[in-house]
């Protein structure tokens, strides 16, 4: 596969306050066992036409933050914290607000396009159905101009305006739900996932569409993946995301060169390509949602872990460089803070082999 | 079977109430059914007491509880009389499909090819057909060699549930037949006949108690409709629910109830209590059925920020 | 699929133990003339020659005549199956009205009060006999519209006066242009089609509720809100719609039940219609009339799941040819 430099094309304006700004934001699922905690207090901002990648294992949390920004929980689920677009907190208005910002204000793309589309329903009929409803004025024929100048944009011809989306390929059904998010022209869009269902060459194109919206729409984007590869390629920024915390922050290529966190190390040290020479992984397995270890929740699998990293949980805290990062052993290394020996000591052993067949 | 037992013991939740309260009404019926004799005042074909007819459509009162019909019969005794008749033609008729279709499933699963594709075609085509005119043809067709009895009428209902039992089993079968531990046995070489009765018969059972109990309340409706056609059991052979309700069909139109109304409940409390107990051990046998309860989430407050912050 | 059923038929008649011709006549008669009743339905040859004639003369809708009272089983066919036609089609219209927003509500109100109570109306009168639903019914029209008629098609001046065109009684009422006659004739219809309806809508309640469920767990459910759709229309335009194609394969397959439910409903309410003749050529022990009658059901069956495919088809672009 061909790399794409995408590097070169930076946002423009980048002096406006941010669109989307999350402050100690939780989502918790209700279930017999208490609550899981899939998101737990996440923190982070976005700016106008900024691409933020989000990274992390399965069942992290990644895709049920991408949900929660845009309130679509299932049942049983809550948030909590503070959500703000365009400065207004999105958790303070009624359901109703909330709903008509979607699509509007927020857009969604998802990992299966396959079947995101209603089957019954032409084409033609999702552009008009999700163009209507949040603009009840709107003429036939300017509906039919904006979802055709959409559909021109991802490629796809108009003659199959009047298609029913299980006459598309993968790929182009991607493209049609892209296009169906885009013609509302929302300030943000999550894309969780986006090619992951996809084959690599299609894949290498979304991306490549991903990152030209910016320069059509001006369109921030929150971009979920487990694809180390994508965020490098196409991402301004990188969160990474572990046990429903953001571990660590920071312009992508400062987090791949030099990463603050020992999970993002390891991360990228499991990471497969050709110049891998031996195969890496993390031991254990990520942490039970519903009671997390104490301290910091990576510690039964860190490497680096220490004796405060089991009792007290990392402070999230400015490393340079523009990265955040929350961990005890990187903030010692710094000089950010003073631990008393025992505070500093290596983490026994026991405790991890314990940690891992929990 | 006593890890079945146990298993059943500690459904929890919606599924344990459905099985106990249809646990409790069905045995209710059979404490009626096997005291039938001693519970009911008078017997099934009795219209007479001390050579005097009963009065007729006598309204329910303390004599006759739920009155008497228009063949001098006293209703509560037959409505008795009746649960006697149910359960024995039910228990009849869900024995005698499942001796049929379980094997036929099993060995048409196992076997495979041409036995099992016409077996297929056989069963499905009969299984698409409605069921109460497969009935009414076999209890026309054992008419005469078998008479108007119960042995009848339970033949007639086990026709049309052979094709449920054999598809069950026989799909049951043909998946587990695939399954790594058959392979196994078979690489061991253990004989086909082994293999039947020792690894595929103890899969293929657990389905089997919820399809008898859906059976068993589907055959006390098609009883009662045979009944009520007049082509089931005879009024003289044993007292049978629907028979009764056919001869309360032109009372109802003068506005007399009592006659229907009180074998039409006894009918509906027992198909409920075995729909109830098919529906609970469904959920008990197959736990994926039942959905996760949710609980509200409550947000415990923050946590104190460590005295570092530096948010 | 018909070849199966028509073979199952024939084969279950054929084969049983006893004879039909003395089964039906055979007090009446004497041997001789017995025998050549036997000859004359050809019930001398052999099996295998009557077979194939049995299926040749269902080809040519020819179902032989009734061995009791020596009338073509088509005549009855034509005569009696109006009667049955509007009673199910009348049924399958209250069984959608009830049916189907009963189940929206249900499936949409998931685990709520609401949702129970339908539930329980949904298993109540799918496990409450037809037949005693009408009585009931029946007994509570008496009783509050003691003129409202719960019997028979028609009121006997109606079926005197109206002349047999399409054997369809309401159809040639209408065709009349007896207004008098119509009204009667859908009154007698309200209180037969809804006890079958109701027996219908029980499924088709279940059903719709599980369908709706499911469809609202739909990735595309979940993508429309997204896109900021109302949830009213969500639920309308993606959830119901997509519940929906299910819905009617499983409606077709009801056919079955219908039928069963219609023979029951006819003999509850004295509906001069299939059923009603089945129950009495069965009575009589008329083999070939019994025989004609169950191959034209069995017929009827396999009618109904091709148009099931057909209409599925038309509703869902995905099955389109």
């Amino acid at each position: 596969m061909t790399p794409i430099d995408l590097q070169e094309e930076q946002p423009t304006d980048v002096d406006r306050g941010p669109v989307l700004e999350a402050r100690d934001l939780r989502v918790w699922y209700g279930t017999d066992r208490g609550p899981v905690r899939a998101v737990d207090g996440v923190s982070f901002a976005l700016r106008r036409g900024e691409i933020l990648g989000l990274v992390g294992e399965s069942g992290c949390g990644k895709s049920t933050l991408g949900r929660g920004l845009l309130g679509l929980l299932p049942d049983g689920a809550a948030r909590d914290g503070e959500l703000r677009f365009d400065g207004r907190d999105m958790l303070a208005l009624k359901p109703r607000e909330q709903h008509a910002m979607r699509g509007r204000d927020l857009g969604m793309i998802f990992q299966e396009p396959l079947t995101r589309l209603n089957p019954l329903m032409r084409i033609s009929e999702h552009f008009s159905e999700t163009l209507k409803t949040h603009d009840k004025t709107i003429s036939r024929a300017e509906i039919e101009r904006r979802s055709l100048e959409a559909l021109r944009t991802m490629g796809i011809p108009p003659t199959r305006f009047r298609a029913y989306p299980h006459e598309f390929s993968g790929g182009m059904r991607q493209r049609l739900m892209i296009a169906l998010t885009l013609v509302l022209r929302p300030a943000f869009v999550v894309a969780d996932e986006p090619t992951t269902a996809l084959d690599v060459l299609v894949e290498a194109q979304i991306i490549r569409i991903l990152h030209d919206l910016r320069r059509d729409y001006d369109t921030s984007l929150l971009l979920i993946t487990h694809n180390l590869g994508i965020i490098a390629e196409a991402c301004d920024r990188v969160a990474v995301m572990y046990a429903g915390e953001i571990v660590e922050i920071g312009e992508a290529r400062e987090v791949f060169t030099r990463p603050r966190h020992p999970y993002t190390r390891e991360l990228l040290r499991s990471t497969i390509s050709l110049r891998t020479t031996g195969l890496n992984y993390i031991d254990g397995a990520p942490p039970d949602l519903v009671e997390p270890p104490a301290g910091c929740r990576f510690h039964p699998r860190c490497p680096d872990a220490m004796n405060i990293c089991a009792s007290r949980h990392p402070v999230d805290r400015d490393h340079g460089a523009g990265t955040r990062a929350a961990c005890w052993a990187t903030d010692l290394v710094q000089g950010l803070v003073t631990l008393d020996d025992h505070e500093a000591a290596p983490l026994p052993r026991e405790e991890i082999s314990v940690a891992d067949e929990a | 079977m006593r890890q079945f037992l146990h298993q059943m013991w500690n459904t929890k939740g919606m599924a344990r109430w459905i099985l106990i309260v249809g646990v409790a009404i069905t045995l209710v019926f059979v404490v009626f059914a096997v005291l039938a004799p001693w519970v009911a005042p008078y017997d099934f074909n009795q219209t007479k007491l001390d050579g005097v007819k009963l009065p007729k459509l006598a309204h329910p009162s303390g004599s006759y509880w739920m009155g008497t019909n228009d063949q001098f019969y006293d209703i509560y005794s037959r409505v008795v009389w009746g649960s006697r008749t149910a359960l024995e033609v039910i228990l009849l008729s869900v024995v005698f499909s499942g001796v049929v279709g379980l094997p036929l499933g099993l060995v048409s699963g196992f076997v495979g090819g041409w036995t099992d594709r016409i077996l297929v075609f056989l069963m499905d085509a009969m299984y698409s057909f409605p069921s109460l005119l497969l009935a009414i043809v076999f209890s026309f067709l054992l008419r005469g060699p078998l008479g108007g009895g119960i042995v009848a009428a339970s033949l007639s209902l086990t026709a049309i549930y052979i094709p449920q039992y054999y598809r069950v089993v026989r799909n049951t079968t043909v998946s587990a037949r695939e399954a790594t531990y058959v392979e196994a046995a078979r690489a061991l070489g253990a004989k086909p006949f082994t293999i039947m009765r020792k690894y595929l018969f103890g899969n293929v059972v657990q389905s089997v108690p919820v399809i008898g109990t859906l059976n068993a309340a589907d055959a006390l409706g098609t009883l009662a409709a045979l009944g009520f056609l007049g082509l089931g059991i005879q009024p003289n052979e044993a007292s049978e629910w629907g028979y009764d309700l056919s001869r309360a069909l032109d009372d109802a139109q003068a506005g007399t109830w009592w006659p229907a109304l009180f074998p039409g409940l006894a009918i509906i409390l027992l198909i409920t209590a075995l729909t109830l107990v098919g529906e609970g051990l469904n959920e008990t046998i197959n736990p994926a059925l039942r959905r996760r309860r949710l609980r509200p989430v409550v947000f415990p407050p923050r946590a104190a920020q460590p005295e570092e912050t530096t948010r | 699929m018909m070849w199966v059923l028509l073979t199952i038929v024939f084969f279950l008649l054929r084969v049983a133990p006893g004879d039909p011709v003395s089964a039906a006549v055979g007090g009446k008669l004497n041997e001789q003339a017995l025998d050549a009743r036997r000859a004359a339905l050809g019930l001398d040859r052999p099996m295998i020659v009557q077979y194939l004639e049995y299926l040749g003369n269902v080809v040519h809708l020819d179902f032989g005549k009734t061995i009791s009272d020596n009338r073509p089983v088509l005549d009855i066919i034509k005569d009696q199956g109006g009667a049955t036609l509007t009673l199910t089609l009348g049924a399958f219209v209250f069984a959608l009205v009830i049916g189907l927003p009963l189940g929206r509500l249900a499936g949409r109100y998931r685990d709520t009060p609401l949702d129970a109570g339908i539930r329980i109306f949904g298993v109540v009168s799918y496990a409450a006999p037809i037949f005693w639903v009408g009585i009931m019914l029946v007994l509570l029209v008496v009783k509050v519209f003691p003129g409202w008629p719960t019997n028979d098609i028609g009121s006997v001046v109606t079926k005197f006066t109206v002349q047999p065109k399409t054997h369809v009684l309401l159809l040639d009422a209408m065709l009349s242009g007896n207004q008098d006659a119509v009204l009667d004739i859908l009154k007698h219809h309200v209180l037969p089609c809804l006890t079958l309806g109701l027996l219908l809508s029980g499924v088709i309640i279940r059903l719709v509720r599980v369908n709706v469920i499911q469809a609202m767990k739909g990735d595309y459910v979940e993508a429309a809100r997204a896109r900021g759709i109302p949830e009213g229309r969500v639920i309308r335009k993606h959830a119901f719609r997509n519940a929906l194609v299910p819905v009617i394969t499983v409606i077709g397959l009801q056919i079955a039940l219908t039928l069963s439910g219609a023979v029951l409903t006819e003999r509850t309410f004295n509906w001069p219609g299939l059923g009603t003749e089945l129950v009495q050529y069965v009575t009589a022990r008329d083999y070939i009339a019994v025989q004609g009658l169950v191959t034209f059901f069995a017929i009827i069956v396999v009618i109904v799941s091709v148009l099931v495919d057909i209409l599925n088809a038309l509703v869902d672009p995905r099955v389109r040819y």
